[in-house]
């Protein structure tokens, strides 16, 4: 072939459509902020359940997990964020369906090996990163308490 | 015997026939315009099975029955089988050809192994080496999903290039020379690698590979476009058809209005719009094949194709340390007829 592979980059990106980020960050948007009226509404109604201030916002992030493992489960999740992208993702929802779903499809080779081991494939970096970052940040406080 | 054309392609001088094939799909094939070319579409994408790799094996192992009735043949008839699959170590080939008790040439050529095998079986029959070779493939949405991406319950976004696994199988059987569909030529590809390093761009990993192949099989035949009817790659889909065209014209090779792809013949994209740039997996170019273009031969309405089923030969592992993915193209000459005497004697 008489093309650098730099040339052939090129081509491919011309000849490579982009994703439809006009509908997909709207879409994104609008339902990533309805997933959140969802949680202030469950933050009221737990509230009005006589719930602590503190152990409200608990008890939403709860549901919220229970619901997006439940759609998972009822294989309805997917669907929903093939089309809400970054709207599903980001929220709590996000991480739970990305514990719930290598759950799912590994239990075939077993509950050890298969759905123990592999249940946090994706999720698994987020905890990693999500902790190491926690520890830089609890150190940083301290240095700076200590000036 | 077989006899070797400029520096790559064999000649199949005895021209075997392909004499039976089948083809298998599930429920998007169904949904897609060559549903009627398949034997068999199955309903329920598990087989009756209890995990994805099982589904995937009890496709090859129907498909292979399917193939045998359809021609009248029993197992002990075949003399060997060239399979594989997409599959860590060819499972459903091993798995589900077991039962068979037939010689098993495992081979992996990821999509392109439906035009690497039947070559392969193809010359078999022409050497002597077997009365009667099958081929045969199979890809499942589900099975290549989970080994190669995400899990099917992840809720993520598909970028619009990727393509979309066939859930097919397909099989034909290579024999001595009797009736069309006959093969005439093999040109094992080149593994060709420009660079490319996203996994949900395979169109554009495979596509510099398509092209070489068939530019070395034009050079070494010293033929061209218009000496076929048609020229089908396997599943470049259409970014990668696009990118073969641009590739191939600084040659002097205009394959417009000459070339299509399996894995835009599967797939309605303007309905399916999942399926993103198209139809891909092993299953795409052998369920294409055997269960449209072999037909096509047998009744007359092609005369001469190429059949071209591209793979790219990506290991996750390797690609995730920061290689990028190769790409192979084995092209195969059908005819409805059989080479003429003055060119073989």
């Amino acid at each position: 072939m008489s093309m650098t592979p730099q040339e052939y980059q090129e081509l491919c990106n011309k000849a490579s459509p982009s994703s439809k980020s006009l509908v997909r960050i709207p879409t994104a948007f609008a339902v990533g902020g309805l997933i959140c009226v969802i949680g202030q509404l469950l933050l009221a109604f737990y509230g009005s359940l006589g719930v602590s201030e503190e152990q409200a916002p608990a008890w939403v992030s709860i549901t919220l997990i229970f619901l997006s493992a439940l759609l998972t489960g009822l294989r309805v999740y997917d669907n929903i964020a093939r089309y809400a992208g970054a709207g599903t993702l980001v929220p709590i929802t996000g991480f739970a369906n990305a514990v719930a779903s290598p759950a799912l499809e590994f239990k075939s080779e077993g509950l050890v090996l298969g759905l123990a081991a592999k249940m946090f494939v994706i999720a698994g970096p987020v905890i990693v990163y999500g902790l190491a970052a926690s520890v830089a940040y609890g150190l940083l406080l301290v240095l700076a308490s200590l000036l | 015997m077989a006899t070797r054309i400029g520096r790559y392609t064999l000649r199949l001088d005895t021209s075997p026939s392909v004499e039976c094939y089948a083809a298998i799909g599930a429920k998007k094939e169904a949904e897609g315009p060559l549903a009627a070319c398949f034997d068999q579409l199955m309903e329920d994408s598990t087989l009756g099975e209890q995990t994805w790799e099982k589904a995937e094996s009890r496709l090859q192992k129907e498909i292979v029955a399917l193939a045998l009735n359809k021609g009248g043949l029993s197992p002990e008839e075949i003399d060997c089988i060239f399979a594989g699959d997409l599959l860590n170590q060819c499972t459903s080939s091993s798995y589900g050809l077991r039962s068979f008790g037939l010689p098993l040439i495992g081979v992996y050529g990821a999509c392109s192994t439906m035009a690497e095998s039947l070559g392969l079986a193809g010359l078999f029959v022409e050497g002597g080496f077997a009365r009667r070779a099958m081929a045969v493939t199979s890809s499942h949405f589900c099975s290549a999903e989970k080994q190669f991406r995400f899990p099917l319950e992840y809720g993520g976004q598909r970028p619009p290039t990727s393509q979309w696994t066939v859930t097919g199988a397909g099989a034909a059987v290579a024999g001595p020379s009797g009736g069309p569909p006959y093969l005439r030529a093999v040109t094992f590809g080149r593994v060709q690698d420009m660079g490319i390093k996203d996994a949900n761009n395979m169109g554009a990993a495979m596509a510099p590979a398509a092209a070489d192949t068939l530019l070395r099989y034009f050079d070494d035949t010293r033929t061209a476009p218009e000496d076929y009817d048609m020229i089908f790659t396997g599943d470049l889909g259409q970014i990668g058809s696009d990118l073969l065209l641009q590739l191939t014209a600084p040659r002097g090779i205009d394959l417009a209005g000459k070339h299509t792809d399996c894995g835009l013949l599967i797939y309605d994209r303007k309905k399916q719009t999942e399926v993103g740039a198209g139809g891909s997996g092993c299953g795409c170019a052998a369920t294409v094949l055997c269960g449209y273009l072999l037909d096509q031969l047998r009744e007359g309405r092609f005369q001469e194709i190429l059949f071209m089923a591209t793979g790219a030969l990506m290991s996750p592992t390797i690609v995730q340390q920061g290689e990028s993915i190769p790409g192979v193209a084995h092209l195969l000459h059908l005819s409805a007829n059989p080479w003429p005497k003055e060119v073989v004697s």
